[in-house]
């Protein structure tokens, strides 16, 4: 009678440590083919640096600035940027997701104000937002951060409103009418039913608006800024010729990217240990 | 084996624990969609009982069994639950229904599940606790607690489900075709193991069903609807005796019952 499908956990977490170097084996192969062809690439046809540098030229650069970034007393300028860009695009995320979780459940509380303002979201969805910049600069001041900060959490407020949205509404049929069986108050409906329903759909908006937070502040820094930002530094050292510091700047700002993508999947699994668990089996 | 009826075999049957007088339900009335889907349904069910709504779809059977639980209202007629107001009757928690999906929260496991109502009913959380275990082992899932419902398979998150109906212990159950998802062989098993708990509670179930099989294994009265507009066309007496074991599918007398529902099913069909 008491059939299982499930495996106990340490064979699961064995097998599943094999299963994942066989899963991301390919990756790893295509990166480093990538690379040496780069690398091998601006050898033979004699690229020149300002069309394509070297990859190991690259690295050397970011290594070079992070000896002097961990060295006392001196400054490193590409990590002085790399801290005030992340703290802009961290700052917007934070304020963005989170005024955009807040309006979402008002919405959801209130049907009104979801009919109300879900066309408005998801036609300022596609609005290139990135456009407002040289106008936060001068809401905010050009070498104020939140300026910056103000960009990005328009970009990511409005995919993570409209996921939180219908995460909160599309509700299964049944797990609602069970509710109502028992009686149980609005409150009790969205603490118990809609939240953890939505949450999947607003982790998937968090991973989009991680990657998106980055770009945000990187592009808005373009439009002018501190120099001691990942913007302002790429734009200036390209201008300057300094190729390999603009790519190890690059470099740095994906880094950036790649860190807060992982942070949202690890605060992901943290939360929904259920979901991830269902999804790794099937 | 002598029959006993239900009534003999249920000694406090004369309780009434549901009462439906005149009530007809009507969808999109006054449109041109309008719908007639139940007419002037009048209905007892006592303390108890086990009593099996069958019938073609569209007959209404599963309106009906949400007009009890106060899912949806009549156009005409009343409702009585234990003596109260259908509302009256959900807001005191007096029915713990079943739904033929288990509509389990993927988010919580086995045990939190079934703790679920007890939650809303603000049960304290060690009382909680023990009732939900207790519910677990009437339906013998007691050492799957921690379990999150894809971990287990259809049948055990449907008993997962009936747990959770039970757990705060209401008078009524209420079953819409709660097996009706499952293979030929598992439902077999889960009646056998809704009769035991049935008797072990003695609590009084309402059980929607399109099985004659099934309505005439589980049930002390079988109510028989038509469709469009839905109504009850007539209500059998089974009086095979309880308990009702695996032998009692083999009995001449269940093969009787099974042939008059079928026949009063096939009237119905026709007439409508």
């Amino acid at each position: 009678m008491a059939e299982m499908t499930g495996v106990s956990a340490s064979t699961s977490r064995r097998q599943s440590l094999g299963s994942r170097l066989r899963y991301y084996l390919p990756t790893i192969v295509v990166a480093v083919a990538v690379l040496v062809i780069w690398e091998a690439a601006v050898d033979i046809f004699n690229i020149r640096e300002f069309i394509l540098p070297k990859p190991t030229d690259i690295l050397a650069e970011f290594l070079a600035q992070l000896r002097t970034f961990l060295t006392p007393g001196e400054q490193s300028i590409l990590f002085e940027a790399a801290r005030a860009t992340l703290w802009s695009a961290f700052g917007g995320f934070i304020i963005g997701c989170g005024v955009g979780i807040v309006v979402a459940l008002a919405t959801a509380r209130w049907t009104i104000l979801s009919e109300a303002t879900m066309p408005f979201a998801i036609a300022a969805n596609s609005v290139p937002i990135i456009a407002f910049a040289p106008i936060m600069n001068n809401w905010f001041g050009i070498t104020n951060p939140a300026s910056k900060m103000a960009i990005v959490a328009i970009i990511v407020f409005f995919p993570t409103m409209i996921n939180t949205v219908r995460g909160l509404t599309l509700v299964d049929r049944g797990a609602l009418e069970l509710m109502t069986s028992y009686a149980a108050g609005g409150f009790k409906i969205l603490w118990a039913l809609r939240i953890p329903n939505a949450l999947p759909f607003i982790f998937s908006a968090l991973r989009v608006a991680s990657s998106l937070s980055v770009i945000g502040a990187v592009v808005s820094e373009f439009f002018g800024g501190p120099r001691a930002t990942l913007g302002v530094y790429i734009t200036q050292e390209a201008s300057g010729f300094n190729f390999t510091r603009a790519w190890a700047a690059i470099l740095v700002a994906s880094m950036i990217g790649i860190l807060f993508y992982n942070v949202v999947l690890l605060m992901e699994r943290r939360m929904m240990p259920w979901y991830h668990a269902q999804r790794q089996t099937h | 084996m002598m029959g006993t009826n239900s009534a003999m075999s249920n000694p406090n049957a004369s309780q009434q624990v549901i009462l439906v007088q005149g009530v007809s339900k009507v969808y999109n009335q006054n449109t041109d969609e309008q719908v007639i889907a139940l007419q002037d349904i009048n209905l007892e069910v006592c303390e108890g009982e086990f009593v099996s709504l069958i019938g073609p779809s569209g007959c209404g059977k599963s309106t009906l069994l949400r007009l009890i639980a106060d899912l949806i209202q009549p156009t005409e007629g009343a409702l009585r639950i234990n003596g109260k107001d259908p509302y009256r009757a959900r807001v005191d928690q007096d029915y713990g229904m079943v739904f033929q999906s288990a509509t389990l929260l993927d988010w919580r496991t086995v045990q939190k599940n079934v703790e679920l109502p007890l939650e809303i009913m603000r049960y304290s959380t060690s009382e909680r606790r023990t009732r939900a275990r207790d519910a677990l082992r009437l339906v013998e899932l007691d050492k799957f607690t921690n379990h999150y419902p894809w971990q287990l398979s259809g049948g055990m998150q449907q008993r997962v489900s009936i747990a959770r109906a039970l757990a705060f212990e209401p008078s009524l159950l209420l079953m819409d075709e709660p097996f009706g998802a499952l293979d030929e062989f598992t439902r077999e098993r889960m009646n056998m193991e809704l009769l035991r708990i049935w008797r072990e509670t003695n609590i009084t179930v309402v059980f929607v069903t399109h099985s004659i099989p099934e309505a005439i294994f589980l049930s002390s009265r079988v109510v028989v609807m038509s469709a469009r507009p839905g109504r009850i066309t007539s209500i059998v007496d089974i009086d095979l005796p309880y308990p009702r074991i695996f032998e009692t599918r083999e009995s001449p007398r269940y093969f009787e019952k099974v042939n008059i529902v079928r026949e009063l099913l096939r009237d119905a069909h026709e007439v409508g």
